[in-house]
């Protein structure tokens, strides 16, 4: 049994693993977990998004120290942190640049795993758990963008919450019971600085432990979905498979340096990064008086905007608005069901037929394009193109049971290839 | 559908620019943060001209003069204005907003961010784009800010003009010189009163100003570029060895 490795022996760690499973935990997470040999490229966004939550963590914690959380003195205290405080204009990018690195990393990882079917069984909970911290990011990050009290924090915050108000009946006073106030003031601000540094950073922590044990539970998936602990050794070791420490810890640590380059040039050259990490409107002070031309939502949830956009008819007595917010809600929902949505006897997309590969583009060139659509104000051309590729998005899912079901499969090969 | 691809990524062209604000058109302009003779008239133009009514309440004298390497004496005597301003204090300025509010129907805006609000091609056209408009409360309009409600301060230093062509015109995006319609709303500026400064110095000028607030809106622009080499470096070298480790660890893996 797991708990029971160097009980009993002498010196520090004996002392510690009679008490403790220290030793225990280190072989199962790292120098015993077996992960398939032939990860590639693909692989190193895992502990990328890890590195970014900890960036994060670490970070928020030291702009807190300097950070008011009030309507009078939000704005004014993210200037003081950008000029006064020792290198609190560093700590600051870091954190802004790094939300925005977080769901670069999380949006790659989340495709890898639709690429290689790394939701398929046995690994469903895994998924789920991910898509738990998907959304936990995301209602993490939109409550931080009001923080800093600018003109985009707050509209956009304001549009995003008058979305509840759309829901039948309850809509209004939910609005308003998210905002505790008649519109967003000062109560708002501080209740969502609550939420920000931790209630939420809680929740997410906890999901990644989950979405770690999940996953350390039934074994990394790899390229070729081919599963390694089929083919054992004597020892019961996968013969595809390597510690975990040190093959995998030395490999991403060379992701890691080549991530933090890019990182560091975008924190220290372009932090606004052309207005779409740090949006212009926010170096004005919130006033709930004069609504900006546009109001943009950060480039990570532009594709979802897109979409509620997109819907500008109404169905069976359902207005836009709420039809609009009820198709957003349902783009995410539907991600969480993907395990059951995909039929395929085979995980990976090196195997699976042509249908699957044509759908995981169309999905691809439609979730880009609702970005860049999610950022452009609306015109009737883009209105069109956005409603094209909300169906896009729906049906690579909706029809994926059947497509998944029907195409002709390649063989899959017994091990590992290269 | 190749070209039914290609009409459509053209369509999002647009995406790139979305920063764009103001539909004026503006004039370009290179900020050079490492020009100090430039910054210095800059920052003087500013507490001159702009200080009476705009603060840069974020940012202290001190910084100002640390990073531009201007003399605490200079500062004290040249640029504090009121003598209960201390040289760490903040650039507030003596209009209280209720005055101002009075005065104006809006309290002028504090500048410490504006360059980062609009940009740097927005303030230096702004700055040059006052004209004669007697139907406004300041008797001048502006190319840039149609129906600006604040006056042109630095009418002593460019002068008074007034506008030799169609005012409705002006908001429009780009006009074709071709087909006879303004390019750019100043070429057709008549000069009514003369400045002290001819339009080359003042264009510098207000060069200086631009450069100065752009100074202000980011100060730690000078911290950042000073570390960021040094850090790159790091970090290659860094990849460097973790990539010779990788390796030197990866040999025993047989594929």
């Amino acid at each position: 049994m797991a708990g029971h490795r160097n009980k009993g022996n002498p010196g520090l760690m004996g002392w510690i693993d009679d008490r403790f499973p220290a030793t225990a935990m280190w072989e199962d997470h790292l120098s015993k977990y077996y992960a398939p040999k032939n990860f590639n490229f693909w692989y190193f966004f895992g502990s990328l998004a890890l590195l970014a939550l900890v960036n994060q963590i670490l970070t928020g914690i030291w702009l807190t120290m300097s950070y008011n959380p009030s309507a009078e003195g939000a704005f004014a205290s993210m200037e003081y942190i950008m000029r006064d405080v020792e290198m609190g204009w560093l700590i600051r990018y870091m954190h802004s640049t790094g939300a925005s690195a977080f769901f670069i990393v999380v949006y790659l990882h989340m495709l890898r795993g639709m690429m290689y079917g790394s939701y398929q069984k046995p690994r469903e909970l895994i998924w789920i758990f991910g898509m738990a911290i998907y959304l936990a990011l995301m209602a993490e990050a939109f409550m931080g963008y009001l923080l800093p009290w600018g003109q985009m924090s707050y509209w956009g915050a304001q549009v995003i919450i008058s979305l509840f108000g759309a829901i039948p009946v309850i809509g209004g006073d939910l609005a308003q019971w998210i905002r505790g106030d008649y519109l967003i003031s000062g109560i708002t601000l501080n209740r969502f600085f609550a939420l920000h540094v931790a209630a939420l950073p809680i929740v997410i922590i906890a999901l990644v432990v989950l979405h770690i044990l999940a996953l350390h539970e039934v074994g990394s998936n790899n390229p070729d979905g081919v599963e390694i602990k089929k083919d054992l050794d004597k020892n019961g070791v996968p013969l595809d498979g390597i510690p975990f420490h040190p093959y995998y810890t030395v490999k991403d640590i060379v992701g890691v340096a080549v991530f933090l380059f890019v990182f560091v040039l975008i924190v220290f050259y372009f932090p606004e990064m052309g207005g779409y990490f740090i949006e212009a409107p926010n170096f004005e002070p919130a006033n709930p008086l004069k609504t900006p031309n546009h109001i943009a939502p950060v480039w990570y949830f532009t594709p979802f905007y897109a979409i509620l956009r997109a819907i500008t008819f109404s169905i069976f007595g359902l207005d836009a608005k709420f039809l609009g917010v009820l198709f957003m809600g349902a783009a995410i929902a539907i991600l969480f069901v993907l395990p059951w949505l995909d039929r395929s006897p085979v995980r990976s997309i090196r195997y699976k037929g042509w249908m699957s590969k044509v759908a995981l583009v169309l999905f691809c060139i439609s979730f880009v394009v609702l970005g860049v659509l999610g950022v452009l104000p609306s015109t009737p051309l883009y209105t069109l193109l956005a409603q094209i590729c909300t169906a896009i998005y729906f049906l690579v899912f909706i029809l994926m049971p059947f497509y998944t079901r029907i195409e002709k499969c390649k063989p899959v090969p017994d091990r590992v290839t290269g | 559908m190749k070209k039914q691809l290609l009409a459509v990524l053209f369509a999002l062209v647009p995406a790139l620019s979305m920063a764009a604000g103001p539909t004026a058109k503006l004039d370009a302009i290179t900020p050079d943060l490492y020009n100090f003779e430039s910054l210095h008239n800059g920052a003087r133009l500013f507490v001159n001209y702009c200080m009476g009514c705009h603060s840069a309440e974020y940012q202290r004298f001190a910084r100002t003069a640390e990073d531009l390497g201007i003399p605490q004496d200079v500062i004290e005597q040249n640029l504090i204005l009121n003598p209960q301003t201390a040289y760490n204090d903040q650039m507030r300025i003596s209009m209280t907003k209720a005055n101002s509010t009075v005065w104006f129907g809006t309290p002028p805006p504090d500048l410490s961010l504006m360059a980062r609000l609009k940009s740097p091609e927005y303030i230096y056209t702004f700055l040059r784009g006052f004209y004669l408009d007697s139907e406004k409360p300041w008797g001048v309009n502006n190319t840039a800010f149609p129906d600006v409600g604040m006056p042109h301060v630095l009418a002593d230093l460019q002068g008074v003009n007034r506008l030799a062509c169609d005012p409705n015109a002006i908001s429009a995006e780009t006009i074709d010189p071709l087909k006879g319609k303004i390019a750019n709303p100043r070429d057709c500026f008549k000069e009514v009163t003369p400045g002290s400064l001819s339009p080359a110095e003042f264009d510098k000028a207000v060069y200086d100003l631009t450069n100065f607030m752009v100074y202000v809106a980011e100060p730690s622009k000078y911290q950042a570029n000073a570390i960021a080499p040094k850090v790159l470096i790091f970090i290659a070298i860094f990849f460097f060895f973790a990539y010779l480790l990788k390796k030197e660890y990866w040999r025993d893996i047989k594929h």
